[in-house]
């Protein structure tokens, strides 16, 4: 950086908003309004009984109705709370697997030396690549013959381990523990999965933080997976029921709004006390190289 | 891998029982870092590999899943040939699905560079949040906020159309905004609403991983483009541009495989059907159609793996067109 002030060139209004970038800051302004108004209008609608949300101008603030919607939902949807609590453990239980396992797997990579290590990883990274909609009519099949539909199990265990985790994982490790910590606790005679439990899990708090953000939230908003597993309404994680709100006779507009608003909130809430966390784990593996 | 045990194997006394115990626990730590990346490949090959392998088997036969496995019948790839030659409703969404990857794909990056760009010169201590705010719709439930759009899309008292018909009154807007509500079900409406709701949702996104491209810039490019008299379009054009590429291409590529994968907007935005005359069907719905709803799964296979080669290619002509730039340059 140069410590001498120089001229700004060529500028007149050095201070200050230029006025061509006033123009910029109203439409990125605009555009923001417009990210957030379904949001918006998803909480709005669900205070509002569905005759006011179909008036015109259609409502802009809270109305009192969120009673009614909530009733309405739970008569359509008369397992909500099943499902909303099957959501949650299917998304914790992913969670803790996967934080188990990925820095386990993540921790073996940055660690270890070991033969084929290499080509193992560039295996891993390379499953990224496979979509996930070819596996989607075997995998319904297999679940059938394992007798797992309807069980959680279907969605638990497929997603138990994920190569981006460990890919998060090995990363952190490999740069926030250093090998002469590990190095002395084995002389000291500690056993290689003690040293992961006593020093490595310790020490990777805020990795494990930001792939648990991630898990959960993947897990939470997972749609395909029950869709082709989960049978029964009892069963349903939370989007599934969501969607079945649609369809057959008039559709309660108040209600969907009211719990897409449940099922959106957490999320909210986890983004705003985590944003800058969530965005750095979801975009780890773009911004790798 | 033993080296560190040495020294505690040679001060304590070597002892017959004591150094058994320490070779096993040194075969033990040669095994550990296997033992640790277990667990991921065994999920992947019950979970990933099998049913890919299988997938690729299934779509060479013809079978009713009902019937057992017994009731295959081998068929070579008379699936994949009726598919590309006379499945219509294939072609259908086919073409739905790239028109949709168009129409929501490219203005995502047209608006996500420049509002990056933006984004990281100015905003000072606002950034994170109009990011953040940017970047929110990606992390929603697609199913909870496809049907709250489904809501807003209502042709009558929709919230969409309330706000076309606010902006037609202005004098400019008018003269291409429709006068009349839009029947968003209608089928040459249904893809431009799909799209709409793709492009939001991940236009934020795209401008997440541009910003953090450019936050890799040296500041001092920027100081010197600066000094040298160079205007914000200037330093954006040939700053900006040039070093971003290999992100471009990146997030480009990104968009394809997603865009043309596309299933759970369109699949809720129509209800599950498709729309009137299929008309915002993809070609993963498709897919979904022919396995669980006609319970033809040879079929369905065979377009996964169709949709699979399609999108290999793009990508691969991707790969040609952006990324090869790369390497002259």
């Amino acid at each position: 950086m140069s410590t001498i002030a120089l001229p700004t060139p060529r500028r007149g209004h050095s201070k200050g908003i230029h006025p061509s970038q006033i123009v910029a800051y109203a439409i990125v302004l605009a555009g923001a309004v417009l990210m957030l108004a379904p949001f918006y209008f998803m909480f709005i609608f669900a205070t509002h009984s569905d005759r006011e949300i179909l008036s015109l101008p259609p409502p802009v603030w809270f109305g009192d109705h969120f009673d009614d919607n909530l009733k309405l939902l739970l008569e359509r949807l008369p397992h909500w709370w099943h499902n909303l609590g099957w959501s949650v453990y299917v998304a914790l239980a992913v969670t803790a697997a996967n934080l188990l396992l990925c820095s386990l797997a993540g921790y073996a990579f940055a660690m270890f030396e070991f033969r084929y290590k290499k080509q193992l990883f560039l295996f891993v990274m390379g499953t990224m690549l496979l979509p996930s909609f070819v596996g989607m009519i075997p995998t319904a099949l297999i679940m059938s013959w394992l007798g797992w539909m309807n069980e959680p199990k279907a969605l638990i265990v497929p997603a138990a381990c994920g190569a981006l985790g460990i890919f998060m994982m090995r990363q952190y490790i490999a740069s926030a523990i250093p090998r002469d910590l590990l190095d002395a606790a084995r002389i000291d005679g500690c056993s290689e999965f003690g040293i992961y439990v006593r020093i490595v899990l310790p020490l990777i708090g805020p990795a494990l933080g930001t792939l648990g953000l991630v898990t959960f939230i993947a897990s939470w908003n997972n749609f395909m997976g029950p869709l082709i597993v989960m049978r029964d309404m009892e069963m349903y994680t939370v989007p599934l029921a969501l969607r079945s709100l649609q369809g057959t006779g008039q559709t309660p507009w108040g209600a969907i709004c009211a719990g897409s608003s449940i099922a959106v909130l957490p999320l909210l809430v986890m983004f705003a006390l985590a944003s800058r966390r969530l965005i750095e784990g979801l975009t780890a593996g773009a911004v790798k190289a | 891998m033993s080296e560190p045990l040495t020294p505690e194997a040679s001060t304590a006394a070597p002892t017959a029982p004591r150094r058994k115990r320490t070779n096993l626990r040194a075969r033990l730590r040669g095994w550990a870092p296997y033992l640790f990346i277990s667990p991921f490949f065994v999920i992947f090959l019950v979970f990933g590999l099998f049913p890919l392998l299988f997938s690729v088997y299934l779509s060479f036969h013809r079978w009713e899943p009902a019937a057992g496995l017994s009731a295959m019948n081998w068929v070579g790839f008379e699936n994949y040939v009726y598919i590309v030659l006379n499945d219509d409703w294939f072609h259908k969404s086919l073409y739905n699905t790239g028109w949709m990857a168009i129409v929501s794909g490219l203005p995502q990056h047209l608006v996500a560079l420049p509002l990056a760009f933006f984004l990281h010169t100015a905003f000072g201590r606002w950034r994170n949040t109009v990011t953040g705010i940017y970047f929110l719709p990606f992390i929603t439930s697609s199913v909870a906020i496809s049907l709250v759009f489904s809501t807003l899309f209502s042709r009558d008292f929709g919230v969409v159309n309330a706000s076309i018909a606010q902006l037609a009154q202005l004098p400019v807007f008018s003269w291409f905004l429709p006068e009349q509500n839009i029947d968003w079900g209608q089928p040459q409406y249904t893809k431009w609403m799909i799209s709409f709701v793709v492009f939001w949702r991940y236009v934020g996104w795209n401008t997440v991983l541009y910003l953090s491209a450019m936050q890799t810039i040296p500041k001092d490019l920027f100081e010197a483009a600066t000094m040298d008299g160079a205007t914000r379009w200037q330093q954006f054009r040939h700053v900006v541009l040039p070093l971003l590429r290999p992100m471009i291409f990146f997030a480009v590529t990104l968009t394809i495989i997603g865009n043309l994968q596309l299933f759970e907007e369109p699949f809720i935005l129509t209800g599950g059907t498709g729309g009137i005359d299929q008309a915002g069907k993809t070609a993963a719905m498709h897919m979904y159609a022919t396995a669980f709803v006609d319970g033809d799964f040879g079929t369905a296979s065979a377009v996964a793996w169709l949709l699979f080669m399609l999108i290999a290619v793009v990508t691969w002509l991707n790969n040609k067109l952006l990324g090869q730039k790369e390497d002259k340059a």
